[in-house]
């Protein structure tokens, strides 16, 4: 436990990405079976045990600890299962050694809610506060401590010196902690066999476009839609929706894993029925329409009927058995047409391909897109495999050219990692009304990238040099500055003052000549929402 | 006969001690000042006449460029003021210099303690336990999560940091006054012997410090030497510049800070700090509790930081306690 102790804190403590993946991997090759593997799988998906909940910790420490003091202490330190860890009564005596990582697991998943009161504090009384924290964190699930999955993935891959397309490809077939897979990456043993599993497997994604021209003689043309990228799999008799993070997604979309009846693996764009993309008949309703319904546990008979969600399908990576990922596109794309028979019109149709003359033609259909709130067009080569992760060369999207908007600067705050002593993200706002009528500077958006090292250095200087009011981190400024935000789309939003939300802004330019009163207002953006 | 404790009173802006007609620790410039130490929030200029230990009144000067009013009391002496008010200065153990005050009037004895800690300092005397009716103490770190580790604990892990990153430096942000000090003494203590590099706002509070016979080994200006010569070497700047643009002329620093608040994880997080150090000049929730257990004053006073707890803990003990509503005391980069 001390070793998976000392992993979370330094984890904690480290901003650089690199040093992250070298700390876990580190960790993964020194430490034993299972508990690494139980490390691992406390970093990724989380560790579930029954019995421990935020509750149970709560509980434990009032009775050790006055109700007073707790919640003052957990007030100040803002995190339960930290205060906890500061606040348990060292043992008195001599304590027996700490658990290790598995005989801690086995200890919590034997424990009931009523056994887990007096067992869990002999577990607590053999351990450090570091070594408390670390045995709250993996008995409650969420670590919260900056590592996603997918890096505790890539350093697992670090570790072993194996493909991290691999590590994906099996990953959702095994469980904590990971035998198969530690035995396969560090002891190579054959890998496991996951052909009749219905299990997500990693999208294959596309690089920007940006100043590259494609011959459509090589490359195919698709619209790129604006829903939420899904697999969907059908083997065995189970079906599984999952998300690009391969989170099963299914209890949001019963509709979609009731539709799926003979064995493939299905990639598409879930989408809600409605009539912005793709036409009025059998069209789909907007980015918003479709969020709406995501994250719910469960869906109303009113949603299913109001906002049914469908797939319009991309490709299709298995069928009948038969993986297909290692034929060329053009001989997928057949077998995705030949398929389409079979599938419930009702919840699948299939993305059509744009055609076009030449590179040209394509780039006018492309600027007409935006009317049909389409993302953009995707690339992708005739003859790719389908291939996990963005291999150069192979597909790209290309993004309708976003929309662009005059605002002004008025709050800054530090960045982390490399930009840690700069001022790198910022907050930008447009006038509610006429600047020189005396209206006021509304936020409308956020955003840290789109502008190079030498104007990251200028615009940390204004910052310094114009701030105004200082809140935690953050910098409120002087109205001085005009920067021209990129984004994709605008929609309405209740979270924001001044009412809206875009997506993905970033800096377009910034406007060193351009006066503030100059910068546009509220009511142009409202005029760009789609929802 | 006058109520008990009547002749000290707690006002916004400092503890009044009406008979004599002076003043503990103000935070603004009056008449005449008796201060504990030398921080600014206890310590400020333009005093008439300011009663302090000879070093804090060094370090006034340092801080105010004067000497005007400047009447040394040595640790154990009693200063007879005014009105029958004795007063006796006392080890505090919180910085050079920094003293408790022992004020006796009518038969009464009061004990104002300003900050103060218990754990060895090899830059100033230990606290004395001082028996008297009223304590007046701080509460800085009183909170039960606040549990200060060994400082040799602290050290150890800062020397390996180092060691295992020689093409790096180690930047320790701590107090300018105290802290910093400390943290030198207690690396020499640990057998470094390598020069120290200092921020430049932190050279002058050193070369006092020397002045007082604290060995702080070499210490080396950061604006003298080139980026290269840093590498391996540990570096000393204000917790201010930790983040700031001056950082950037130093060899890929690990960003380290020395402070009691290190002991909460996002605390650390927030400053941006790789490698906390949970040092602290202020007294932690056990030494408080055991300080007044061994005072075992007929009422505490608690003049500021999270009184709130440990106004509770006073009830929980069935003691006797108050919170005063003080201005100006702040929670220093401890």
């Amino acid at each position: 436990m001390e070793g998976f102790a000392a992993l979370l804190d330094a984890l904690v403590y480290t901003r650089s990405r690199n040093e992250k993946l070298r700390l876990i991997a580190e960790y993964l090759r020194t430490t034993p079976d299972p508990d690494r593997g139980w490390a691992l799988g406390a970093l990724t998906d989380g560790l579930d045990f029954k019995a421990v909940k935020s509750s149970t910790i709560r509980a434990l420490l009032k009775e050790r600890v006055d109700p007073v003091l707790w919640s003052l202490s957990r007030d100040f330190v803002g995190d339960t299962a930290e205060t906890a860890s500061l606040l348990w009564p060292e043992p008195i005596g001599d304590a027996m050694p700490p658990p290790t990582v598995s005989e801690a697991v086995e200890a919590l998943a034997g424990m009931t809610r009523v056994t887990v009161m007096s067992e869990l504090p002999a577990l607590l009384d053999r351990l450090d506060p570091a070594g408390r924290y670390a045995l709250f964190k993996l008995a409650t699930g969420g670590m919260r401590i900056g590592v996603s999955s997918r890096l505790a993935k890539l350093a697992f891959a670090q570790a072993f010196a194996v493909p991290v397309d691999e590590v994906e490809e099996y990953w959702h077939a095994l469980e904590p902690p990971y035998a198969e897979l530690f035995a396969w990456a560090a002891d190579g043993a054959a890998p496991p066999d996951t052909a009749n599993m219905p299990l997500f497997r990693p999208f294959m994604l596309a690089h920007p476009l940006e100043d590259t021209q494609v011959d459509l003689a090589d490359y195919a043309a698709e619209w790129k839609w604006d829903g939420i990228r899904v697999q969907l799999v059908h083997v065995a008799g189970e079906t599984r929706l999952y998300s690009r993070s391969g989170d099963d997604i299914g209890a949001s979309f019963p509709e979609m894993v009731s539709a799926l009846e003979i064995p493939a693996l299905l990639d598409g764009e879930l989408l809600v029925r409605g009539a912005h993309q793709g036409g009025e008949a059998g069209g789909a309703a907007s980015f918003n329409a479709l969020q709406q319904r995501l994250g719910r546990k469960t869906v109303s008979k009113t949603m299913l009927t109001e906002s049914p969600a469908f797939v319009r399908l991309y490709d299709v990576l298995m069928l009948d058995g038969e993986d297909l990922r290692d034929l060329p596109w053009t001989q997928r794309r057949a077998r995705l047409e030949a398929l389409m028979p079979r599938l419930p019109e009702s919840h699948f149709d299939l993305s059509q391909l744009v055609e076009a003359r030449d590179f040209d033609h394509l780039a006018q259909i492309r600027e007409g897109a935006r009317d049909d709130a389409i993302e953009g067009l995707m690339l992708k080569r005739r003859d790719s495999l389908y291939v996990a992760g963005r291999k150069t060369g192979l597909w790209y999207k290309w993004k309708r050219d976003p929309l662009l908007v005059d605002c002004v600067l008025m709050y800054a705050q530090r960045g982390s990692g490399k930009r840690s002593s700069f001022y790198s993200d910022y907050t930008f706002g447009c006038w509610d009304g006429d600047p020189d009528a005396g209206a006021d500077l509304l936020p409308v958006g956020k955003a840290y990238s789109g502008f190079t090292d030498a104007e990251l250095k200028k615009l940390d200087k204004l910052v310094r040099q114009t701030t105004l009011n200082r809140f935690g981190p953050v910098r409120e400024v002087e109205r001085t500055l005009v920067f021209e935000v990129a984004f994709d789309s605008v929609h309405t939003s209740k979270r924001h003052k001044s009412g809206l939300a875009m997506r993905f802004p970033r800096i377009h330019r910034i406007r060193w000549d351009k006066p503030v009163h100059e910068a546009d207002r509220i009511e142009t953006l409202r005029t760009l929402i789609r929802d | 006969m006058a109520a008990p404790f009547s002749w000290i009173r707690p006002e916004p802006h400092g503890i009044h001690i009406t008979p004599a007609d002076v003043w503990i620790d103000p935070s603004r410039a009056v008449d005449r000042a008796l201060v504990t130490h030398g921080h600014a929030d206890h310590a400020r200029g333009g005093h008439g006449q300011t009663y302090a230990t000879p070093a804090t009144l060094a370090i006034m000067e340092l801080r105010y460029n004067t000497r005007e009013g400047a009447t040394p009391v040595e640790y154990g002496e009693t200063v007879r003021l005014r009105g029958g008010v004795d007063a006796t200065y006392f080890p505090a153990g919180h910085v050079l210099g920094s003293a408790q005050i022992l004020l006796e009037h009518a038969g009464e004895r009061v004990v104002i303690t300003g900050d103060y800690k218990r754990r060895a300092d090899p830059t100033c005397p230990p606290f004395e336990v001082v028996p008297c009716d009223v304590f007046i103490t701080e509460a800085t770190f009183g909170l039960p999560v606040f549990t200060h580790p060994p400082i040799e604990d602290e050290m150890a892990r800062l020397l390996m940091r180092l060691e295992a990153h020689p093409a790096a430096c180690v930047l320790v942000g701590a107090y300018a006054l105290g802290k910093a000090q400390r943290v030198i003494a207690e690396l020499r203590a640990a057998g470094h012997t390598q020069p120290i590099y200092l921020h430049g706002a932190m050279e002058k509070m050193c070369r006092l410090y020397e002045d007082f016979g604290v060995d702080l080994g070499e210490l080396r200006l950061v604006s003298d030497y080139d980026k290269d010569a840093m590498r391996g070497h540990i570096v000393v700047c204000p917790p201010s510049a930790l983040n700031d643009r001056w950082s950037r002329r130093l060899p890929d620093p690990i960003t380290a800070m020395a402070s009691g608040w290190m002991r909460v994880r996002q605390r650390a997080r927030q400053r941006n700090v790789e490698l906390p150090l949970v040092i602290s000049d202020h007294a932690d929730w056990h030494e408080l509790t055991r300080t007044i257990e061994e005072v075992d004053p007929y009422e505490t006073w608690i003049t500021h930081g999270r009184e709130e707890a440990l106004l509770r803990w006073h009830q929980l003990h069935q003691r006797r306690a108050r919170a005063l509503a003080l201005v100006g005391y702040e929670d220093e980069d401890d």
